[in-house]
């Protein structure tokens, strides 16, 4: 099963984050890829080096960010995983991670399952075929 | 099943094979650690929705496993000093040994990637059968529990723990040490490893619709510990040549059945549908592979990558496909490598070239009353405007399979008068 992770700050502490979090969060990066796990993961920028397209009542506007009424996201990664369980266990130990080593930092991550090629039923009464 | 209940066993598919691995080492002895680990398990199943997820729950279980193992040398000490009593002699060798487990230490994180190798190797051992590496390797090194690899292999839960108990004590008879293959035997022993992994990836795609979701989720299962060797053995062609071609396969999985759940051939699939991200990964394996030299499954993985490349079948480099298919014949040569590549030569060179190269392997031992064979005929001579002949060919390949799926395909193609392309593979 496939999951998306959106990370999201509510709030941070005006310093930069710490050097240990940036070494612990990559050590976590890299066991999760060595486990088979994690498929991609990147960083964001701030909104404010982005832009919204909205489609409102047929007309499409695009207004650069920063989108003041949202939470910011902060990071993305892209979970192969067993159960929504497993995905839960990776997001739990990057968040300790915030909460162990930028104390003030408080976000959410968001766990979204991708429609991924176990949510497309296999040939009925198919033959161990190659195709 | 509870929530804690869920979480402890996710935090157990993440843990288990660094868990045994890591007390494999230590102890030296693969099948006691394999149980240390369980009842370390089974004690976080029984604590943890009562008393709470520990904080680090990873340490927790390395800690608990250690504390049952020392729990345990305690006791055998006991039965030894017991024993010289009775003797009257004192025993010094073991006590002079010191504890072993006082070596265990959280931070041996540098021997980690070691010691699942060593895991995964032990596994997929040679001394034991086929079934058992396989259900050894689902356990140990991919986490899973018992029930769940018999609901995905539909066989009793018994006959799983039978097999695997059957394989520790093989290996503890055997004496088979918890280490790395030598240099000469690893060519054999990693072939053994990638059979398994292909093995269990193949139990999943070839599982078909209504089957319990565990079924096709071994796909996954394989793909995760194909990545996992990939980052253990990166030197190792072969490794990124099976994980290509899982990639690439499973990039196909969501677009082989039809509305009906009717199979489709790689001709009538929507590739639109095909998963780009499995693509995606799957050439870059097929990248790595080919720059190290590349094998068996690098050729299989080459050749779904020029479908996967393909925005349709006649867009396809059918030349480069047969002559892959060549290559294929000389490194594992095989029946159905040969039809196979029959059929790649009829695309590229024309039918009647192809339709040649498939009457040579009507006398086949191994492909006499073989359904594939008949019909890829029958599509050659449908091309050819022999339609007589091709009808009668796809009644035979309708006669021969005993899949009703595949049959009614073969009778659709044989009332269908429109020249078909025929059924390639992998």
């Amino acid at each position: 099963m496939r999951y998306l992770v959106l990370l999201k700050a509510a709030s941070a502490p005006s310093s930069p984050p710490p050097e240990d979090l940036m070494a612990a969060i990559m050590a976590l990066g890299e066991e999760a890829t060595s486990a088979g796990a994690l498929l991609d993961t990147q960083g964001l920028l701030p909104s404010a080096a982005g832009t919204r397209v909205t489609l409102s009542a047929g007309s499409l506007t695009a207004s650069d960010g920063p989108f003041t009424e949202s939470k910011e996201l902060i990071s993305y990664a892209i979970y192969d995983v067993r159960s929504k369980q497993d995905a839960v266990e990776w997001t739990n130990r990057f968040m300790k991670v915030h909460r162990d080593m930028w104390p003030g930092w408080d976000g959410e991550a968001d766990i979204l399952r991708v429609f991924g090629t176990e949510d497309f039923p296999a040939p009925g009464n198919a033959p161990a075929a190659s195709e | 099943m509870s929530d804690t209940h869920a979480a402890v066993e996710a935090v157990w598919r993440i843990e288990s094979g660094r868990l045994v691995a890591m007390l494999a080492r230590i102890t030296g002895d693969f099948a006691g650690a394999e149980d240390l680990a369980q009842d370390a398990l089974e004690r976080a199943l029984t604590q943890w929705p009562t008393h709470g997820i520990p904080q680090h729950p990873a340490s927790w279980l390395m800690a608990t496993a250690k504390h049952i193992a020392v729990d345990r040398y305690r006791r055998q000490l006991n039965l030894v000093d017991k024993l010289a009593a009775i003797a009257h002699e004192p025993i010094t060798a073991l006590s002079t040994e010191g504890d072993p487990m006082a070596t265990v230490d959280d931070g041996l994180a540098a021997s980690v990637p070691d010691d699942l190798l060593r895991l995964i190797f032990t596994a997929c051992h040679p001394a034991l059968s086929l079934d058992s590496q396989v259900a050894l390797t689902l356990r140990t090194v991919a986490g899973l529990r018992t029930p769940e690899i018999a609901r995905a292999f539909l066989v009793p839960e018994a006959t799983i723990g039978q097999r695997i108990s059957r394989a520790k004590r093989t290996l503890t008879d055997k004496q088979v040490r918890f280490e790395l293959p030598s240099a000469l035997d690893l060519p054999s022993r990693l072939g053994a490893v990638l059979a398994v992994i292909y093995l269990v990836f193949n139990e999943g795609y070839s599982a078909t619709a209504g089957d319990d979701w565990t079924r096709p989720a071994l796909c996954h299962d394989a793909l995760r510990l194909g990545r996992v060797l990939a980052r253990l053995q990166p030197d190792e062609p072969e490794v990124h040549g099976l994980l290509a071609l899982m990639e690439l396969q499973a990039s196909r999985i969501p677009a082989r059945s039809g509305p009906a759940g009717e199979q489709l051939l790689l001709a009538d699939q929507n590739r639109r549908r095909w998963d780009r991200l499995h693509i995606r990964r799957g050439l870059t394996a097929l990248q790595a592979a080919e720059t190290l030299g590349g094998g068996p499954y690098t050729v299989q993985a080459a050749i779904a990558a020029c479908h996967a490349r393909a925005p349709g079948i006649d867009a396809t480099d059918w030349a480069r496909v047969s002559a892959l298919y060549t290559v294929l014949s000389y490194l594992s040569p095989s029946a159905v490598v040969s039809l196979n590549k029959a059929v790649a030569v009829g695309m590229a060179d024309g039918p009647e070239r192809g339709l040649a190269l498939a009457d040579e392997l009507q006398t086949h031992p191994a492909l006499v009353a073989y359904p594939a064979l008949s019909a890829v005929r029958a599509t050659f001579l449908r091309q050819l405007g022999r339609p007589d002949e091709a009808r009668a060919a796809f009644q035979q390949a309708a006669d021969l399979t005993s899949n009703v799926s595949q049959r009614a395909i073969y009778q659709r193609q044989r009332d269908n008068p429109a020249p078909h392309v025929p059924k390639a593979a992998p």
